[in-house]
């Protein structure tokens, strides 16, 4: 690692006001992704302000129709969460399958959804629910929010503060994990919301990102049987030693019935 | 620069000056010798370094010690009670739950935080569990026999 100035902050504004004025500086939520990065050297800040000290930022409420999730809050926690798993069952299972239960104890879903691995499951759950991200400063639906490989609508210096994912009739998610990692290889989250049929798929793309086509024909019958035959293309999937593309786009497929058949 | 942490480590207060880049792990091994918590992979994958922070299990090499500030920490050394073994330990020794047993403190450390989560965990649970443990001996057939024990000696 680097040398680098390490603040702790005790509020957002503080955090907010810390990393602008910062030369360079990177916010660090659980630091599940940042610090094996650092160490790497692949990132080099000249300054890291620690999200970890900030009560606000975590905690789960159910607001009506929704459950809002504190940016900070571990996977562990929301995997266990009794109104998680009352109002979205699939949310829960998808936080229990984050990687090992010591990097859910630290991980958080800021910053996961923050960082937008193309192969990380949150982004999937965000997209795929039809969820609004609350920064500091606004809120962003998440169809505006993940724009490519890394990178977010996010500008310098907003900090995610909360998600609220509106309750769905019912979700599910289906995941081909990396045997090592548990990153997904491809992992697709579909929901029935009061906007429609969503399919969100992680993995398989740079991105996350909506299969049309799917939604479509889960719009006139909700059922596994639904999506016989209808594939994403592979042109543009991931390609590399965990899978080819064509893999990819068939593995699309075999998650999206999986998960339409654990929907609940 | 040097930064200052404060923390509690098995039941002891510490203070020390640290680069603010130092991990958990450099703290507790360097500055205060605790070397019963492994650095094997050193990019969290491994386990060996498992210890709790604040009663959950963490790897302290993908942990700044400054995050810890405050905070209390238990690692294998803080475990026993003078001679006497915690029961998830003396199951690992009456189960033979270790071959080289490099990897044995992170596995104990992270079956505790099973077992206070989880009284009565399914050997699919324990399993499961040991997502994040890398046994390099491939001994886990002792080591999920060992949690099972330790589990029922812990809640009795």
């Amino acid at each position: 690692m680097y040398e680098f100035e390490y603040h702790r902050p005790s509020s957002v504004a503080e955090a907010a006001e810390l990393v602008s004025k910062a030369d360079d500086g990177a916010l660090m939520a659980g630091g599940q992704t940042l610090i094996p990065t650092l160490k790497q050297r692949l990132a080099s800040p000249s300054d890291v302000v620690d999200l970890g000290a900030i009560a606000e930022l975590k905690g789960i409420r159910v607001e009506g129709d929704a459950v809002v999730v504190g940016a900070g809050t571990p996977h562990a926690a929301v995997a266990g969460s009794a109104e998680v798993q009352g109002a979205i069952p699939a949310l829960a299972a998808l936080a229990e399958a984050i990687g090992d239960p010591q990097v859910r104890n630290k991980g958080t879903l800021g910053g996961s959804i923050a960082n937008n691995d193309p192969a990380a499951d949150y982004p999937a759950a965000v997209l795929g629910l039809g969820a609004t991200v609350t920064t500091n400063q606004r809120e962003i639906a998440a169809d505006d929010f993940f724009t490519g490989m890394f990178e977010t609508a996010l500008t310098d210096g907003e900090i995610v503060t909360a998600v609220r994912f509106p309750k769905p009739q019912r979700a599910g998610y289906a995941k081909f994990p990396n045997p090592a990692s548990r990153y997904a290889i491809v992992g697709v989250l579909v929901a029935e919301t009061s906007g429609g049929v969503r399919v969100a798929v992680t993995g398989a793309g740079s991105c996350v990102f909506r299969a049309s086509e799917m939604e479509q024909a889960l719009a006139g019958s909700f059922s596994a049987e639904a999506l016989d035959g209808i594939s994403v293309p592979a042109d543009d999937l991931n390609n590399d030693l965990h899978a080819s593309a064509a893999y990819r786009a068939h593995l699309v497929s075999v998650m999206a019935k999986r998960a339409v058949a654990a929907a609940q | 620069m040097t930064i200052t942490v404060n923390m509690t480590v098995n039941g002891k207060d510490v203070s020390a000056e640290v680069e603010p880049r130092t991990l958990l792990v450099q703290l507790l091994r360097e500055n205060l010798g605790l070397t019963g918590t492994h650095v094997g992979c050193d990019t969290s994958q491994c386990g060996a370094c498992v210890v709790h922070v604040d009663g959950e299990s963490v790897k302290s090499c993908t942990l700044l010690a400054a995050q810890c500030d405050g905070g209390q920490v238990t690692t294998i050394e803080g475990l026993a009670d003078g001679d006497t073994l915690h029961p998830m330990q003396e199951a690992f020794r009456e189960h033979h739950g270790l071959q080289c047993g490099f990897c044995t403190p992170g596995m104990v450390m992270s079956a505790i935080d099973l077992v206070n989560r989880n009284g009565a965990p399914s050997e699919t649970e324990i399993r499961e569990w040991l997502e994040g443990n890398i046994c390099r001996c491939t001994g886990y057939h002792n080591i999920v026999k060992a949690i099972d024990a330790g589990a029922k000696s812990m809640g009795g």
